[in-house]
């Protein structure tokens, strides 16, 4: 790789031998991908999870942690200070909540050691996946190193800022370098779609654009999508729901939807130089097929879980579920758990909207997700979920049925404790 | 009793050189949710190699796929002492490239046949990282 001066400083050890490990990293990285110079970024995104390191046959301090998950680093190197802001990802539990959990104090007070580690560093704890619902929200031709396959999507889609899928070592790397390697979607012309899909059914509610995710991410797998579709009452949210469920249902990293997203004004501009590779529509029957195969596993109606808030939910999808919450009580026996970043949860207590919710028995919880914790509350068997994302991996992670629907199908379910979903 | 020796050419994903047992796929892999760092398997119940042991073999695979934790998986199975001895791919992203130098082991990309077609699932695979050389010793039939 070809580097600047600045980065000779940095790889010679001029800026600290936590620098020096972070550049002798990223050169590695740089040159397995083919790359031949690196980029600055504004930002990084990222985080370990602290809690699978407990059988480790070596060091299992914080720092010692930080040095192999974070750099790759053997040797323990002076606390990390950012060059460029860092935004943490969702963890594997809300330390409010650990016991329901599953987890114990002393998980409890790991976590808080290693939160005490990161503090004054320049790492935002955001403890999130939705770093765009947190103050982090990039222009257009931002270079960024982000981890979490649904905020990369939303990046380069929604927002039309630029990043590959970095995993720990390089986020962790960027953010003490402020660069990484000019590869992939940081070149425009990578960013070009490549496969077409042709919406034939009515795509309106946040159900709807799951279902459609989910199905475009199983056909182009890490490709880039072009929709052809006339969007009614687009949200934000929506796209966020879709991108995540791309993201599963595949890997996909960037997608367009002309006259929407801002790198596609219309079709032409979004294939720029590229024919697609295949052409593919989403009907009625495909529409059935995506639908039964998230549902796969759900066989009881019995709901005894319910999780809202995958990827975390906005003030105003918490606003939705606080109206449909209304003159309602969550059912005894029944676990119904919503998640939001934590500074979410401040806005809407002192909106008024966040007490009533916890009176009628919903969790408000924050800092995760079930299956980033690979958490199965006590005694539940059978979960139903708003989120495609969630009903992808929660089978894998927990062994729990899981069952997708709309939100006010979900809420029914933890009202009434029974699953009366069906494909609309 | 001849052996019939395959050599392949193409670029350096990361130094070294090493030579041990194939386990290959034509197909993508996933990290996180893919394999079992404390054991060295794979553990997709939906993909073929489910319940294969890939520490300590060559992995020739046509790409990654999955969450951004596909590094961190590999990194675990590296400290846990389950790391492959070497690895080999087609499609380069970014999961692939970080996955394979935090492995530590030496890699080779862009070869100048397809390695999924070539190589087999119990051949011996000598993986020059240094050089972007492979040679390839057909399993006996």
């Amino acid at each position: 790789m070809k580097l600047t001066d600045d980065e000779k400083a940095m790889l010679d050890g001029e800026h600290g031998l936590t620098v020096q490990k972070a550049m002798e990293l990223q050169v590695r990285y740089g040159t397995a991908l083919g790359a031949e110079r690196f980029v600055n970024i504004t930002n990084a995104l990222g985080g370990y999870q602290l809690e699978s390191v407990a059988d480790w046959p070596c060091d299992k301090s914080i720092p010692s942690v930080f040095a192999q998950l974070g750099l790759d680093s053997d040797e323990i190197v002076p606390a990390p200070c950012a060059k460029v802001p860092f935004y943490y990802n969702q963890a594997y539990m809300d330390p409010k909540y650990y016991p329901i959990w599953n987890r114990n104090k002393t998980d409890y007070d790991r976590f808080m050691e290693h939160e005490e580690f990161m503090t004054g560093t320049g790492m935002n704890l955001i403890y999130s996946c939705t770093p765009y619902l947190c103050g982090n929200l990039p222009a257009k031709g931002e270079h960024l190193a982000w981890m979490e396959s649904s905020a990369i999507v939303y990046a380069n889609s929604v927002l039309g800022a630029r990043t590959n899928t970095e995993g720990c070592e390089s986020a962790y790397s960027a953010m003490l370098t402020g660069k990484t390697p000019y590869w992939g979607y940081h070149m425009p012309e990578n960013r070009f779609g490549d496969h077409l899909v042709v919406v034939e059914t009515d795509i309106e509610t946040e159900e709807d654009w799951g279902l459609l995710g989910y199905y475009v991410g199983c056909m182009v797998q890490e490709r880039i999508p072009v929709l052809r579709i006339e969007p009614k009452n687009l949200t934000s949210d929506k796209l966020k729901h879709f991108g995540a469920a791309a993201a599963s249902g595949g890997g996909v990293e960037m997608y367009h939807i002309p006259g929407v997203t801002p790198e596609a004004y219309d079709e032409a501009t979004a294939f720029g130089p590229n024919k697609p590779i295949n052409t593919f529509k989403f009907g009625k029957e495909e529409k059935r097929w995506t639908y039964e195969k998230l549902n796969v596993t759900g066989k009881s109606t019995d709901v005894d879980f319910i999780v809202l808030g995958c990827p975390h939910y906005s003030v105003n999808q918490l606003w939705q579920v606080f109206n449909k919450m209304k003159g309602k009580k969550v059912k005894d026996g029944i676990e119904f758990w919503v998640f939001v970043p934590r500074q979410i949860q401040f806005l809407a207590e002192r909106s008024g909207i966040l007490q009533p919710l916890l009176a009628a028995g919903v969790k408000v919880m924050s800092d995760g997700c079930p299956c980033m914790g690979r958490c199965r509350p006590e005694g539940t068997n059978v979960v139903a979920t708003d989120s495609a994302k969630q009903a992808h991996y929660l089978p894998n992670m927990t062994g729990l049925q899981t069952l997708y629907g709309s939100l006010d199908e979900c809420i029914n379910a933890a009202v009434t404790g029974k699953w009366e979903g069906r494909l609309k | 009793m001849s052996e019939e020796k395959i050599v392949l050419k193409g670029r350096k994903v990361a130094d070294g050189c090493v030579e041990a047992e194939a386990i290959v796929t034509k197909g993508y892999i996933s990290g996180w949710g893919g394999i079992d760092p404390r054991k060295g398997t794979f553990i997709d119940v939906r993909d073929p190699l489910y319940g294969q042991k890939f520490a300590g073999k060559v992995l020739v695979f046509r790409g990654a796929k999955g969450s951004s934790g596909w590094s961190t998986q590999f990194h675990e199975a590296k400290i846990m002492g389950n790391a492959p001895a070497a690895i080999i791919f087609e499609v380069t992203t970014t999961k692939a490239a970080l996955g394979t130098i935090i492995s530590r082991v030496p890699a080779v990309t862009d070869l100048d046949q397809k390695p999924t077609e070539v190589i087999e699932t119990g051949d011996w695979v000598k993986v020059d990282g240094t050089n972007g050389i492979v040679e390839v010793i057909k399993k006996k039939k």
